[in-house]
């Protein structure tokens, strides 16, 4: 018993060894004082320091968030309304017209918006066309979340909201909006991560001008992986921590609404 | 005129007729029960009462005004459900004052009628509650409490008493009675169990296979069931063939093949030569030893072959020497004056001939 418990052991963490190595190396160089990510110097700050000088860097990561703010929110109202819908009306096609988008190879879909974009609505290619983009593939996973929020509910609170007076709106904004904000800021905290790092749809859909982040980032690399790099992506993946901690500390302060739905 | 009147209502979900052409009236202040298997329809009636659904035929009048077309937001009928759908997100004080704050009403009103609402549902001082801090039994009274704070003409309770514990549905039971007393709103039950139905209405519909099979007084339903079925759905019962032999007013000779000849109570209508059944509850029949003498008429020898202790009352099942068994009843309260009896006990079944009922179907 023991014996295979070890081995379990063992085996989780070279899982988790395998997962995380690569990102403590990437968090390690970004603090080593050597334009080299061969082998450790000294401790800097340096890299920081350059990276908040680099001005073109500086854009990319407020064009970045940009996007990834005004498509999450975007993304969240339709994929909330989407969600809703398919909850709603029961409709197998609905539902597989709306999650197709997730399951879709991301190359085709930045292929067929720029073709959209440019054939189509004759648009020039810029921060609106990906903004426009990103929502497109958010919405899925907006709506999955909130659909399954709403499928975990019991159906006859909605009856009985209704029943009891309250007109289709009063119902929405008094006790279906509530109970599924907390799905709704899990999409929106989904969707910022998913637009942050965006790189295929975000390179088919942008212009000439505005740089973003995940592509400055390639840019930087066709030259040689500095330090520098490993900085940016180390705040990156702070930033994404930090968002997936929030959506969790909020999804649990709503957690007593599922309690409450088990023991009834 | 009647409060609530169903019309030859029927709804079908494809193929499957769940309600079948329904007429009842409910009349104001009244208990009204559905009382039936699961699967009878009596749900998709209380759905169709809420408005959650419409008939596909028929009409639903309150106060003689046709409801169709009426949502049920409109409709001054609240229903408490199975599961109390209470709203997850609001305290217990919010959740009831909410059919008054969709009403618009006064913020003092509404202060005032929550307080006083929750202290007739015996809730105190639960009101910042939320219903996942709460017991079942507690929740249950907060779902009362809702859907009797904006006084309703009609209150719907859709089987409210089936996930809480026996003896704190006993304690609610007692209590829906007098909450029912004490607003003298009309309440529409949907129970399946003949328990509850007994015991809290003023009369209850027997449905079956989306059907009314009977409608009536408690009593009349347990004493006078009007075919196999109810009798059959409702508490214990004893069913034998039977065949009409001999209308002796005010008595009826029946022969049973099983057993031979017996009298018991006329029945109106019944003519000679009928065929149906005999029917008769446990506790209407007595044991007695074998060799004691026996001045009834309806007297058959035979032998004790199980028996159910349940501390206030005895079941027996006795088989006669053709095979054929039945139960009986008798009450442990009185140990000298009845003899209790051991599993192979020889013995004779007694019954006068004043009990005993005799059903065409």
């Amino acid at each position: 018993m023991r014996h295979s418990h070890s081995k379990l052991w063992i085996a989780g963490a070279l899982v988790y060894i395998f997962l995380y190595i690569p990102l403590a190396i990437v968090v390690i160089y970004s603090f080593n004082d050597s334009k080299l990510n061969t082998e450790w110097v000294g401790f800097t700050l340096s890299w920081y320091e350059a990276l908040f000088n680099n001005k073109e860097m500086l854009i990319a990561v407020c064009n970045s968030l940009i996007i990834a703010i005004s498509s999450s929110f975007g993304a969240t109202i339709l994929g909330t309304m989407a969600g809703l819908a398919i909850h709603r009306y029961k409709l197998r096609v609905l539902s597989i017209l709306f999650f197709a988008p997730i399951a879709m190879p991301e190359i085709l879909l930045g292929v067929s918006l720029l073709l959209f974009f440019l054939q189509v609505l004759n648009l020039t290619l810029g921060m609106v066309s990906i903004i426009i983009a990103h929502t497109t593939f958010c919405i899925g996973f907006v709506a999955i979340i909130v659909k399954s929020r709403l499928q975990d509910m019991d159906e006859s609170i909605f009856e009985s909201a209704r029943d009891l007076g309250a007109s289709s709106w009063q119902c929405f904004h008094l006790v279906t909006l509530p109970l599924i904000m907390p799905a709704m800021i899990a999409g929106a905290l989904m969707s910022f991560t998913l637009s942050i790092d965006d790189f295929i749809i975000t390179f088919f859909t942008k212009g000439v001008g505005d740089p973003i982040l995940p592509i400055q980032i390639y840019t930087m690399i066709k030259v040689a992986v500095t330090p520098e790099v490993n900085a940016i992506s180390t705040l990156l993946m702070l930033l994404t921590l930090f968002t997936i901690i929030i959506g969790i500390k909020l999804s649990s302060s709503f957690l007593y609404v599922r309690k409450n739905n088990e023991s009834t | 005129m009647a409060l609530l009147e169903i019309r030859g209502v029927t709804r079908c979900f494809g193929n499957f007729i769940a309600v079948n052409n329904i007429s009842i009236s409910i009349e104001t202040g009244e208990f009204f029960t559905l009382l039936g298997p699961s699967g009878c329809g009596k749900t998709t009636l209380l759905r169709m009462i809420a408005g959650f659904d419409l008939p596909d035929s028929g009409q639903i009048l309150l106060d003689g005004k046709d409801m169709v077309g009426m949502p049920s937001e409109k409709r001054p009928i609240h229903t408490v459900f199975q599961t109390y759908a209470l709203f997850p997100h609001m305290t217990v004080s919010d959740n009831v004052a909410f059919p008054l704050k969709i009403a618009g009403k006064k913020l003092d009103e509404i202060r005032s009628r929550v307080i006083k609402t929750l202290d007739d549902v015996r809730l105190f001082n639960l009101g910042n509650r939320f219903p996942h801090e709460l017991s079942g039994g507690q929740r249950q009274r907060v779902a009362l409490a809702r859907g009797l704070i904006s006084r309703p003409r009609l209150l719907l309770l859709d089987e409210p008493l089936g996930a809480l514990d026996l003896k704190l549905r006993e304690e609610m039971q007692i209590e829906l009675i007098n909450l029912q007393k004490e607003t003298g709103i009309a309440f529409v039950f949907v129970t399946h169990s003949q328990n509850e139905a007994l015991t809290l209405s003023h009369r209850i519909v027997v449905m079956n296979q989306g059907g009314v099979e009977q409608i009536d007084t408690p009593s009349k339903i347990y004493n006078f069931p009007r075919n196999r079925f109810v009798a059959d759905f409702l508490g214990k019962i004893n069913i034998m063939d039977a065949q009409v032999l001999e209308i002796i007013p005010p008595y009826l000779r029946l022969l049973i093949p099983e057993l031979g000849q017996v009298v018991i109570p006329n029945k109106e209508g019944v003519k000679i030569g009928d065929k149906g059944f005999m029917a008769i509850r446990p506790e209407q029949m007595r044991i007695m030893i074998y060799s004691e003498e026996v001045n009834s008429k309806n007297h058959f020898s035979g032998q004790i072959k199980s028996l159910l202790y349940a501390g206030d009352v005895t079941t027996y099942v006795v088989e006669f020497s053709n095979g054929t068994r039945v139960e009986i009843l008798l009450p442990n309260s009185a140990p000298r004056e009845i003899k209790r009896f051991e599993i192979g006990d020889l013995v004779v079944i007694v019954w006068e001939s004043d009990v005993g009922l005799f059903l065409n179907d």
